[in-house]
């Protein structure tokens, strides 16, 4: 897209503004929203790790393990003890426990597992393609032995891989959940506002009464209303769906209320006048125009959606594990015991907080730089 | 002004019969209407080929509700707008909207707010061609030629053709939005208050740019204003509406002269005097304007009145012939005595 912003030295300081399209007017309003800019990075970054999730990850996120439970965050060392750069963590050492008589893994200092760089690991597919090259592996594990850069939950699982493979999950019922909200607003915000009349009116009243409705019990009640054998991929859309159900009303206010102002607009009925067709009205004279709100209120609707989606399968409601989302790993650190036993298992907030922040930043500064007159 | 007065006796070109535009009023939850609007409420007038025509008010009488009809960006409740053009006359009133569009060449229209009538995400050539291609001229050459000569025409610079909108000032783009209403050659330009949102400098160079146009084209304007000091320069005869209904219409220096209509007078008292130290006898018009829902029985305008007697609220006046070319609508026409501005300088703009 940058490539619409290429320069064109010809021109002049006041031809070059006097030319300037609306998506570079927004584009150099947006740029100056330095909050903004910095969050777009953020979540541009958030999606590219959503893409690369099982490239990031170092061990199975499904792998259970009795003997890694419960393992403390462990840090890479970079260096070896003779000083040469040869990163490597610490293996485990299974230790009896005293009082309990059960053996207890804790990481061996004189054990040292080298990591690899671009090197093998579990197998996964990419895009379809076959792929079993990860970011960082170890050479030669034994049993048990991982990267556990943020510990480890309580049936061994790495977190840090788990996390990987959640944001993927977290991220995308976002984007499927809005999109679907995108197209059901739109095009009931587009239909009440051309037609008007009846039909508008019953459009307006249904979004009325789904907004009167309290949101948790219902998303409890439809959830709870999915069949228990649904597959992993089965209970994900539904929940994409019934989180979307609920969100397209927003926009479809959105939409209908700038088409109405659009409508009125004198531009719009200058083409009128001048024998514009109703689609050459549409497409060429207010979709433009109202094109940089949707995207503005996208930006706006895609945190809401995730925090529905993390809220939802906290309590148990939404994905449900094997699935691996924000949310369920969140579910992890619900009991106090489990919280004060292994506290890392609270990183899932992290990002979730990151990305919703980030967003929102993203959102008001796509806002206030779509509309370079207001 | 007397070189366009001939247009006098040209053909007419546009002539409303009692036109009237009501809105409804919908309460509750059905929509169900529980009142009329009274916008438009039995208008008439004519137009002639060549000759302008100015349709004067307050905001909300009117005005721009029948200028609206008559290009029909609304329908009309009822009335006749009966349009001539090529050796025939079409009512546009009860004209579907199909019938309606290749008809739509013929009238196009400047705007008041010179902001919101240009796409902010289009080219001034794109604006300015917009009707050009909807009308069937496609070759992109041709086009271009044709917005050259139409910039060139209102006094733009052809370097502006790339330009948007926002590259521009209120007098700019309100010619951008002119040369747009003459790309067609239409036979009737009505313009909706086309200087009133500009600065009273910029307004001059736009009233010159619109006399030097009709004296050039020949063009025949409907032009809508809430002041009559703008109006004068540039029309042949003047229309003043009050609260939907037209209540004088006389040739533009009869009635500066001489107003018939207790109305006309206090708006012409309001126009401002372009002599220093003039003492100003201003007429205050007490109470706000009639609400067209709601209208005062007898002649709406006796609540203001101060001419105003017993039978002024409870007959109502229509509008009569009381000279050759002047109607008025006032019961006391032929007693009063009114003033208008005797002074009148003939080039101030």
């Amino acid at each position: 897209m940058f490539g619409m912003f290429k320069s064109r030295p010809q021109l002049s300081q006041a031809e070059r503004f006097a030319q300037a399209t609306q998506l570079q007017l927004t584009w150099w309003r947006f740029r100056k929203h330095r909050v903004a800019m910095v969050s777009g990075v953020i979540v541009a970054l958030f999606y590219l790790v959503a893409l690369s999730a099982d490239f990031l990850a170092t061990t199975d996120p499904h792998a259970t393990d009795s003997r890694t439970s419960y393992i403390a965050p462990q840090p890479v060392h970079f260096f070896e003890d003779d000083g040469s750069f040869r990163p490597y963590v610490n293996g485990l050492k299974g230790v009896r426990d005293p009082k309990t008589f059960k053996i207890v893994y804790t990481p061996d200092p004189q054990r040292h597992v080298q990591v690899d760089f671009l090197a093998p690991g579990y197998p996964y597919t990419f895009l379809g393609i076959s792929m079993t090259t990860h970011l960082f592996a170890l050479r030669n594990p034994e049993r048990g032995d991982g990267i556990f850069i943020l510990g480890t939950d309580q049936l061994g699982r790495d977190i840090w891989s788990r996390l990987m493979v959640a944001t993927r999950v977290s991220l995308t019922i976002g984007l499927v959940g809005v999109s679907i909200s995108l197209f059901l607003g739109v095009l009931l915000g587009g239909v009440s506002a051309f037609y008007g009349g009846m039909v508008d009116t019953v459009i307006q009243r249904v979004i009325e009464v789904i907004r009167s409705m309290p949101t948790i019990p219902l998303w409890l009640g439809l959830a709870a209303a999915l069949p228990n054998d649904w597959s992993v991929t089965q209970v994900y859309f539904s929940i994409t769906v019934i989180i979307s159900l609920l969100a397209w009303t927003d926009l479809a206010r959105v939409v209908r209320g700038k088409f109405l102002a659009l409508r009125e607009e004198e531009f719009v009925m200058a083409a009128e006048l001048a024998g514009a067709s109703s689609g050459r009205i549409i497409f060429r004279h207010m979709l433009p125009s109202f094109l940089s709100h949707i995207i503005a209120a996208v930006s706006l609707a895609l945190p809401a959606m995730i925090i529905s989606e993390t809220s939802l399968s906290f309590l148990g409601l939404g994905l449900r594990p094997p699935a691996i989302s924000w949310g369920i790993l969140l579910q992890d650190a619900q009991s106090i015991q489990s919280l004060a036993l292994a506290p890392w298992l609270l990183s899932a907030a992290v990002p979730v907080i990151l990305v919703i922040l980030a967003f929102n930043f993203l959102g008001d500064g796509l806002r206030d730089a779509a509309d370079p007159y207001g | 002004m007397s070189a366009r007065s001939e247009g006098l006796e040209a053909p007419v070109l546009l002539e409303v019969k009692g036109l009237k535009k009501y809105f409804p009023i919908r309460k509750g939850l059905l929509r169900r209407v529980v009142g009329q609007v009274k916008a438009v409420d039995g208008v008439s007038f004519a137009i002639r080929k060549g000759e302008t025509l100015a349709l004067v008010g307050e905001s909300g009488c009117g005005k721009t509700t029948v200028s609206r009809c008559i290009l029909r960006a609304m329908a009309p409740s009822e009335g006749a707008i009966n349009f001539a053009f090529e050796g025939r006359t079409v009512d546009l009133a009860t004209l579907p909207r199909k019938r309606l569009r290749p008809l739509r060449r013929h009238m196009q229209m400047v705007f008041q707010d010179p902001y919101s009538s240009l796409n902010p995400r289009m080219v001034v050539g794109d604006t300015i061609g917009e009707p050009l291609l909807i009308n069937g001229m496609t070759d992109r050459a041709e086009r271009r030629r044709r917005v050259l000569e139409l910039m060139e025409l209102v006094g733009l610079p052809g370097a502006a053709i790339n330009r948007f909108p926002h590259a521009f000032s209120g007098g700019q783009r309100q010619r951008i939005g002119i040369a747009r209403a003459l790309a067609l050659n239409p036979a009737l330009i009505v313009a909706d208050e086309p200087v009133s949102a500009l600065d009273v400098s910029v307004q001059a160079q736009i009233l010159n740019l619109l006399l030097d146009l009709q004296d050039r084209l020949g063009l025949t304007v409907l032009f809508v204003a809430h002041d009559l000091s703008v109006v004068k320069h540039v029309s042949d005869r003047v229309a003043v509406m009050y609260v939907g209904r037209i209540v004088e219409l006389a040739e533009t220096e009869a009635l500066y002269r001489r107003p018939l209509h207790p109305y006309t007078e206090a708006l012409l008292s309001a126009a401002p005097t372009p002599v220093p130290g003039a003492v100003s006898q201003r007429i205050i018009l007490e109470r706000d304007i009639a609400d067209p829902a709601n209208p005062p029985p007898g002649c709406a305008f006796h609540p203001r009145c101060r001419y105003a007697e017993a039978r002024c609220k409870v007959e109502r006046p229509d509008m009569v012939e009381v000279e050759p070319g002047r109607q008025v609508a006032c019961l006391r026409a032929g007693e009063l005595v009114l003033r208008g501005i005797t002074d009148m300088p003939h080039e101030a703009v």
